[in-house]
């Protein structure tokens, strides 16, 4: 574990229509995040290009999650978590005192790695955040939003006859699709996932990565996964974390097949991990 | 005018409510921006504003006018429109009336918090204050260490040894029934009762618990007491109707459930591993509950004993009941004793005067109490959070 | 060597059963004790949910009501009237005074509700269900005294001894003793028809008796069967109904008058010096009033504190001090706060003594330890990953907190609160210091008028000589009981009915 300190600047993604776009969705720089006196992530720097899947994976305890709830401050709710440096969402620093945390969440949504509906109906799950946001004035509108979430979720033609069944009723795989539906219901232009997959057979895995391919057209998606063959199927994009430091950040089938960094070749072989 | 006042107020928020609600929806426009936070929040942010303003001027008007003036409610009325009517004027577009709110609200639940120490603090200015009143007249040293005691005598004498010592007495009665029922109940429970028997045997523990002292109080003086007093009799003994023993006995069953369960929570977090060691090895479920599991528990133990002596120490309605008010030094557990908590309920049931050391003396018995039973629980809880800590 | 190893473990197996012994037999004997008191309590109770009253036919005598006001009648001398003249043998003082003292100083109420629902009956007679007094009541219970009645086994000869006030009772053979021939030991009455006499004494062969019930000049001789022998297992000085009274209601009785039936009174009355009078009406509506107002406080309270501290509150030293403060509280005992409460409420803020809201006031605070912890389990249980979903759709932390956390632990948080109502419920010391103990026969008005509570007048009745109210005061225990109990029911029912595994 004695790898050299690797300090980067910035690690930009040699993707060609991210490059053509000239434009990032998330922007991070010289990030540093604390647990108490543990540092969990040293000197990040990341741009993120919007309509994309971007995967982050590495080694456990590597910092990716972490660097996931940063980015919509979910990390707030730890009460020895402390974050430095900058980083950006359209621009706009996330962490600045001014910023309105709710908001953020509302423009950065996420996906957890247990599915966890509420204990309510179907319908309550996604027009929860529609309501608390007031994104609708009427019932019919509310119940337009249900709809076109759910549909954008996949899961429309399972759930519409039993809307007001219990969520915590479906599958996992349908329960996840549920807590996606109800991320997209408050207009996000961020979607984070932090393993969305990992509690998930492998029918309903690939359910969800087909529905991932279809949001990407969308949507900024950022996925934390374990599989590499995952990250392989879903991501334009993959970024290598090691030891709290994002190691490679590029082309996903470049990283596949020739990454730069010998510890991310190290990790894909399967030397380490 | 006290309920005319608090529904005005009520009824003000509610205005505010809904004037701040509808003043926000209506700043949004067809197509344009979008408001911060929901209409309903704006309105909450000016009813808080109505209710803080109407409560303030109300107290005010009552410690002015009076509490059953015609102006209390009028001062309410108008405490609610000025302090609504700022907070209404501040929402716009941007306006974060959710945080404000929120802001408010977090205020609300630290000060309900706060009542706890408010608590803790009332009762010990409470008794600290008229004890020391009490010993401008009765000297510390007389008090505490004074062998006899007759509040109402003439010469009334503070001698507080006598209740200490009846109260020991019957609390060390009750905790040898208490101290072997419970533990041994404890362990039964947790060690060799079947989940069938289990689902029984708590609830005869729960329903125990649960009985008022009042209840209990009364089988001791009304049963208990006439029955160890005839069998003792019968035995050659001269036993005092109101005896100490009757009184102790009934304690102790009083205070079995609480060791029970005590114990048996701290027997339950003895890790598996530890008895799978002693089994392996070849002992008996006894020898290892003995060797290896009450020996881990011990702590826990100890503190559930020092929760049940501060248990027995301050229960009141038994030894009212059940035991005399004669403050004799004896160990005799056929005899009448009194203790701290009969002296406390006699002397302040019935006429109190506030000036005689009579009825002072009654604070200065409560702090020592509370002094007592407090350092017990301290220690007793300090031990059971370190022994948590240890196996979680 | 394996001989002693057997030997060895034998004495290990044995030392095994034993101990498992000891455990079994204590929660035996925890288990019995608890059997022995609800028994003790229910026998006691159970004799006081009855009342007995005697009917009587009164003439409602136009002379002593005034039609303009009914309630004010002299009903209490009617019923005495009419009562005195059923027995118009009993002529002196002494003797009516007893004959009337059976009755309850209450007993015109009845028919004082009569008249006042139905005037028309006056001038008329009527049937009345007068209200026993309590010793009567406990005597026709069998409370007082065991009574024994045989019926006379052989001839009875009785006669006036001249010129004193007793009477000789020989059987039919002379020169054998009487009380052999007739089975009679002094103190036992000879009662027959038309009288009854007290067997005191033997002399000469003859049994010496005074009269109880002065008998008919007429009879001189009975026949097997035509009396019966009555014995009493308490002697009179030890018991409050004398013999005469005793063979007065036996009279009533055998004549069928003596009605026994529930006694609603006990449930609709307040508290009286009378027994046979007393309920625990008052004593209801006063503990209902302390523990609404110790509810709609500590319960609000209790929760806001909770939520905080479990879900607000930075890890710091303060927090950590309530923490301590709260665990503290809990094991205080109860009667410090009702020094508490007389020191700051009674004597600093100048509320009222003995008002449900000064009791509700202390009561809240005694239970708000027990709700804060409740409370606080109730929402840890509930997972941290709804509220990481709901931060996540962009919730605020209070949104999140009080429209998903706190519903879903509200099943807890009651059946948290039910226990500490119950607690309070069954509370006595403190409210002792405030005053609610004083003789309150009025059912209290509000929450400042003075009164008292369930668990108090447990304890004020237990506290009287009468034997009457050692019944009462089982009564009330019972119905304390019973309470408490179904408020254990529904906070059991709570917790099987929402509990929710994560």
């Amino acid at each position: 574990m004695n790898a050299p300190v690797h300090h980067q600047t910035l690690v930009t993604p040699a993707h060609p229509k991210a490059l053509a776009s000239g434009q990032f969705k998330v922007t991070a720089r010289d990030v540093d995040v604390y647990y108490g006196e543990k540092q969990a992530i040293k000197d990040l720097s990341i741009d993120i290009p919007d309509r994309s899947v971007s995967a982050f994976i590495g080694p456990s305890g590597c910092g990716k999650s972490t660097f996931l709830r940063c980015i919509n401050r979910m990390n707030d709710t730890i009460p020895t978590c402390r974050v430095t440096g900058d980083i950006k969402v359209d621009g706009n620093d996330i962490y600045d005192p001014n910023i309105d945390v709710v908001q953020l969440r509302a423009k950065v949504g996420m996906v957890f790695q247990k599915p966890n509906p509420f204990p309510k109906s179907i319908y309550e799950n996604v027009a929860y955040g529609p309501r608390i946001h007031g994104l609708a004035t009427n019932k019919t509108e509310l119940d337009e939003i249900v709809e076109k979430s759910l549909r954008k979720a996949g899961l429309w033609e399972e759930v519409k006859d039993r809307l007001q069944h219990p969520g915590t009723g479906l599958s996992g795989g349908q329960q996840q699709r549920l807590c996606i539906a109800r991320a997209i219901a408050v207009n996000p232009e961020v979607i984070l996932m932090d393993e969305p997959c990992s509690a998930l057979d492998p029918i309903a895995t690939a359910r969800i990565e087909e529905l991932i391919d279809e949001l990407r057209q969308n949507y900024c998606i950022v996925i934390v996964t374990h599989s590499m063959q995952q990250a392989a199927r879903v991501s334009q994009l993959t970024a290598f974390f090691h030891l709290g430091t994002l190691v490679e950040y590029g082309d996903t089938d470049e990283m596949f097949t020739a990454p730069q960094e010998k510890r991310t070749q190290d990790y894909i072989t399967g030397r380490f991990g | 005018m006290f309920v005319w006042t608090v529904l005005l107020i009520v009824l003000m928020a509610v205005i505010a409510y809904w004037a701040g609600r509808t003043h926000a929806a209506g700043l949004v426009t067809a197509g344009g921006a979008r408001l911060h936070s929901l209409p309903s929040y704006h309105g909450l942010f000016t009813a808080a504003g109505a209710m803080i303003g109407g409560l303030a001027l109300a107290i005010a008007g009552a410690l002015v006018f009076g509490a059953q003036s015609f102006f209390t409610p009028v001062a309410a009325v108008l405490g609610a429109a000025i302090g609504a009517a700022p907070l209404y004027a501040r929402s716009s577009l941007d306006f974060r009336a959710r945080n404000n709110f929120e802001r408010i609200v977090l205020v609300l639940l630290i000060a309900c918090s706060g009542v706890a120490i408010l608590t803790t603090i009332g009762i010990v200015f409470s008794v600290l204050f008229e004890t020391l009143v009490f010993f401008r007249s009765v000297s510390p040293i007389e008090f505490l260490f004074g062998t006899h005691w007759s509040p109402t005598g003439t010469p009334a004498s503070f001698g507080f040894i006598p209740l200490l010592a009846g109260t020991l007495l019957i609390t060390v009665i009750a905790i040898a029934v208490a101290g072997p029922l419970g533990l041994f109940s404890a362990i039964f429970m947790a060690e060799y009762a079947s989940p069938r028997l289990r689902t029984f045997l708590k609830p005869v523990l729960e329903i125990l618990a649960g009985i008022p002292t009042v209840v209990l109080g009364f089988f001791a003086a009304l049963t208990v007491a006439p029955l160890i007093r005839g069998s003792g009799e019968a035995m050659g003994f001269s036993v005092a109707s109101e005896s100490a023993l009757a009184a102790g006995l009934v304690m102790g069953m009083m205070i079995v459930p609480l060791i029970s369960s005590l114990s048996d929570d701290i027997i339950n977090a003895v890790p598996q591993t530890l008895r799978d060691g002693s089994y392996a090895m070849g002992a008996t479920k006894s020898e290892t509950i003995k060797k290896v599991v009450l020996p881990a528990a011990l702590p826990g133990i100890v503190s559930a004993f020092m929760l049940a002596i501060s248990r027995a120490v301050g229960e009141t309605m038994i030894v009212v009941m059940a035991a005399g008010l004669a403050a004799n030094l004896t160990a005799n557990p056929l005899a009448a004793v009194t203790t701290i908590t009969v002296q406390i309920a006699t002397l302040l049931v019935g006429d109190q005067e506030f000036d005689s050391p009579k009825t002072l003396s009654a604070f200065a018995l409560g702090f020592v109490l509370f002094f007592f039973t407090l350092v017990l629980n301290y220690i007793a809880l300090r031990i059971v959070q370190k022994y948590r800590e240890q196996y979680d | 060597m394996t001989e002693v190893r057997n030997e060895l473990v034998k004495k290990r197996y044995a030392a095994e059963r034993r101990f498992k012994f000891y455990g079994a037999a204590a929660l035996t004997l925890t288990a019995l004790f608890l059997a022995a008191l609800l028994v003790d309590v229910i026998i006691k109770g159970i004799p006081a949910f009855h009342e007995t009253s005697v009917e009587i036919d009164v003439k409602v005598d136009p002379a002593d009501v005034d039609p303009a006001n009914l309630p004010g009648g002299n009903y209490d001398k009617m019923i005495k009237e009419a009562f005195r003249a059923e027995f118009p043998e009993v002529t002196g003082r002494a003797e009516k005074k007893a004959l009337t003292g059976l009755l309850s100083t209450g007993g015109a109420d009845s028919l004082r509700s009569m008249v006042t629902a139905d005037p028309s009956i006056i001038g008329k007679t009527v049937t009345v269900p007068v209200l026993l007094g309590d010793d009567a009541d406990l005597f026709l219970k069998g409370l007082l005294t065991e009574q024994k009645t045989v019926p006379g086994k052989a001839t009875l000869h009785i006669a006036r001894l001249e010129g004193e006030e007793g009477f000789v009772l020989t059987g039919d053979t002379t020169g054998e003793a009487a009380e052999k021939q007739l089975g009679l030991t002094p103190g036992d009455i000879v009662r027959f028809k038309g009288g009854a006499v007290r067997v005191t004494g033997v002399q000469n062969g003859y049994l010496k008796a005074d009269p109880v019930l002065p008998p008919d000049p007429s009879v001189s001789m009975l026949d097997a069967g035509q009396w019966d022998v009555v014995s009493f297992s308490v002697p009179e000085a030890n018991r409050r109904i004398n013999d005469n009274q005793a063979l007065w209601l036996d009279q009533l009785k055998s004549e069928g008058r003596v009605k026994n039936s529930f006694s609603w009174r006990f449930f609709e009355a307040g508290d009286s010096r009378e027994p046979e009078l007393a309920g625990i009406r008052g004593a209801l509506i006063g503990s209902l009033l302390t523990v609404l107002v110790a509810l709609s406080l500590a319960l609000p309270l209790g929760i806001a504190a909770a939520v905080y501290l479990e879900e607000f509150a930075p890890k710091n030293k303060w927090t950590d001090l309530i923490e301590v403060n709260i665990n503290n509280l809990a094991a205080v005992p109860s009667i410090i706060f009702g020094l508490l409460g007389l020191a700051v409420f009674l004597n600093f803020f100048g509320l009222p003594r003995s008002a449900p809201l000064v009791g509700g006031l202390v009561l809240a605070l005694l239970v708000l330890p027990t709700i804060i912890i409740a409370s606080r389990a109730a929402l840890k249980a509930v997972p941290p990953s709804i509220t990481e979903a709901a931060l996540g759709v962009g919730a605020s932390k209070q949104q999140a907190v009080f429209q998903h956390v706190l519903p879903l632990a509200l099943p807890g948080i009651m059946t948290g609160t039910i226990l500490g109502l119950a607690r309070a419920f069954g509370e006595t010391a403190p409210l002792l210091m405030i005053g609610m103990v004083a003789f309150i026969a009025d059912i209290p008005q509000g929450f400042t008028s003075a009164a008292t509570v369930l668990p108090v007048q447990v304890f004020l009745w237990s506290d009287l000589p009468e034997m009457a109210f050692k019944a009462k005061t089982a009564a009330a225990i019972i119905v304390l009981l019973v309470v408490l109990f179904a408020l254990n029911a529904v906070a059991i029912y709570l917790r099987k009915r929402f509990e929710r595994r994560w």
